[in-house]
């Protein structure tokens, strides 16, 4: 628990915005390595790019409105040693430019970095057009592509820092609003590895596998379960791909059931990663915590996460129908 | 780069014929891919291999070299054709075009064949990846780099939204260094393009965003070989050079028709030359015209 935010449990947790750690990270990259550029497409604020962009405008590419020229121009970069991240919102890119993702970055076996802002329903009043709930299945799916999902402001400085050094494709999936900070400078991160952040008091009967700002929910509901008796595990699983096996097969075992959070749909998201895993190698109840085959809609952040069953007490709910299946 | 003299014509000419009998070969030995595009693009491939371009086949990741990146992949035989008689890799190798195993894939796939400067096949997409070098270039080495950036693109994947994404960004960041290069042969899959999707007026299209345009005839080694230096010295702006070609040209039963845009040898249209004889008359064809041209200089 030391690696936690020791305020993790106060009304008064500090919250910051996950994309501000893309544009920290962006920004400490770019000063460690003067290979990395910078593109955005219009969104320069939004995406936090502009952290970087101030610092080094002349190794930054303002796009305009053009996603699919963006990922094909960052891979004409990477073609020539440059370590391109590009930004905008996760709707457009990899929304958007899928197919110039695949073919010119991901087939081409590109050092380019993609981040996606203003990912889930948690992007509020916008409404459904700009609530990108597919993006991670269409990333997830395409070889070579490393997905990370952060679950903090922290944490995404540190899975940029870690998505510059390592070489190949990646997306990083960012969101909107300012949420808990979950993590400390101190927490390990490593692309690939997941990390267990709720031991309940007693043996867990459950393992709770999230992703994104959702850990925070996850982490109140297993709280709030222990209360009534129920001992939930909570794991930040911090990568989708390549995806912790070691650590989702052992919680598995050691549980015998799990619940998976994401703010994603729930086809092809992480709860589908976690169940090939599980399927394979520690067959186990799974309950999914996600978008049910919904578009999003217009409303504050915390009425569409409880609108679309992604709250607190719909964790709990979760954990409590998968006991009953063990 | 140097003006083209009589002899260097002659040598172009031989080496185009010999792009497109190979072209023809591959073809008949893959049993599918494209014969018009590139057929049509030949003697442009053989002047910027054999001219224009700043390279060396034997160091095919030299970094001073000027790049080529090949949008529209499809025409891919002319490329794998054009490299392998500049030296990149056996003749030989041409006939494993699109078997199990081969470097020459159907669509190109720089992983396996890395002296390419790309993976292409979706159209629409190389303009882009030519701005993206160009720009890195200059952030590398400002305006007096001595590299020039050609893309070669099909006038059907001008449909494309992303070309003009591209378009505008490359007049934007005036990147002079970016020269492009538009098979102009009027056909597409579904038909001719003036039909399927006007693209006309093309040279003001492109004016209208920036470029310094240039209409030539794609047949023609010294007009090609002018405007591809008319636009090296354009300084601020980037070029478009829209090259007249006719599809299939070099084969008679091919040339100025769609129906050859996707099949190979074999498989045409049969009104002019029975399926099982096409792949010979284009050979016979291709090797009549070399013997005419050496016969007029003998």
């Amino acid at each position: 628990m030391d690696t936690l935010n020791p305020k993790l449990f106060d009304t008064d947790v500090e919250q910051l915005p996950i994309r501000k750690g893309y544009g920290d990270g962006l920004l400490q990259a770019g000063k460690e390595d003067e290979r990395i550029v910078a593109l955005c497409a219009d969104l320069t604020g939004s995406t936090m790019t502009s952290t970087f962009s101030k610092v080094f405008p002349n190794r930054f590419v303002e796009m305009g409105i053009g996603e699919q020229s963006m990922a094909s121009v960052a891979s004409g970069m990477a073609a020539m040693g440059k370590i391109p991240f590009l930004a905008s919102y996760a709707m457009f890119s990899p929304g958007r430019n899928w197919e110039q993702i695949r073919t010119t970055i991901c087939y081409n076996d590109s050092n380019v970095k993609i981040a996606g802002a203003h990912a889930g329903v948690s992007v509020g009043p916008d409404g459904g057009t700009h609530q990108a709930v597919e993006d991670i299945a269409i990333t997830r799916v395409i070889p070579r592509m490393t997905v990370i999902v952060p679950c903090d402001a922290i944490e995404a400085k540190k899975a940029t820092l870690a998505a510059a050094k390592m070489t190949g494709p990646v997306y990083i999936r960012l969101a909107r609003e300012a949420t808990p900070v979950i993590t400390t400078e101190a927490t390990p991160f490593a692309i690939g590895k997941a990390q267990q952040v709720f031991t309940p008091k007693e043996t867990a009967q459950v393992g709770i596998i999230a992703i994104g700002a959702l850990v925070y929910n996850a982490i109140m509901a297993a709280r709030e379960l222990e209360t009534e008796g129920i001992y939930a595990a909570v794991m930040n699983l911090g990568t989708v791909k390549p995806i912790d096996e070691e650590a989702v097969v052992a919680l598995a075992k050691d549980t015998g059931a799990v619940v998976t959070v994401e703010e994603h749909q729930v086809a092809c998201g992480v709860g589908s990663a976690v169940a090939e895993v599980l399927a394979k190698h520690q067959p186990a109840p799974i309950e999914f915590v996600g978008v049910h085959d919904k578009f999003g809609q217009s409303g504050e952040p915390n009425e569409l996460i409880e609108q679309y069953g992604m709250g607190v007490s719909h964790i709990k709910e979760a954990v409590k129908k998968v006991i009953a299946r063990k | 780069m140097t003006t083209l003299h009589e002899e260097k014509i002659k040598l172009l000419e031989e080496k185009a014929n010999l792009i497109r009998q190979s072209i023809i070969e591959m073809l008949i030995e893959a049993k599918s891919g494209h014969s018009a595009g590139p057929l049509g693009m030949a003697d442009v491939f053989a002047l910027f291999y054999f001219h224009i371009l700043k390279h060396d086949p034997k160091n095919p990741s030299w970094p001073e070299r000027d790049r080529l990146i090949l949008s529209n992949g499809h025409i891919c035989p002319v490329l794998y054709a054009a490299m392998a008689h500049a030296g990149y890799f056996p003749v030989e190798e041409l006939k494993t075009l699109r078997k199990f195993g081969s470097r020459l894939q159907g669509h190109p796939h720089r992983e396996w064949l890395p002296m390419m400067e790309t993976s292409s096949g979706p159209l629409g997409s190389g303009l882009s990846q030519a701005v993206g070098m160009a720009l890195a270039d200059r952030m590398d080495n400002g305006k007096a780099t001595q590299k020039f950036f050609y893309c070669f693109m099909g006038d059907g994947e001008l449909d494309c939204g992303q070309v003009w994404e591209a378009t505008m960004l490359a007049g934007k960041e005036k990147l002079h260094n970016i020269i492009g290069v538009i098979d102009r042969n009027n056909i597409q899959i579904d038909g001719f393009t003036e039909d399927i999707m006007p693209l006309e007026p093309l040279k003001e299209k492109f004016e209208s965003f920036g470029w310094h345009v240039l209409e030539v005839d794609g047949h023609n080694f010294e007009a090609l070989s002018d405007a591809v230096g008319q636009a090296q010295a354009v300084f601020e702006k980037p070029s478009m050079i829209i090259a007249h070609t006719i599809p299939g040209k070099g084969v008679d039963f091919m040339e100025r028709r769609f129906e050859w845009h996707g099949v190979p040898p074999g498989q045409g249209p049969e009104d002019k030359v029975k399926k099982a004889e096409q792949g010979l008359e284009a050979l016979n064809e291709l090797r009549t015209l070399c013997g005419k041209i050496k016969s007029e200089h003998e």
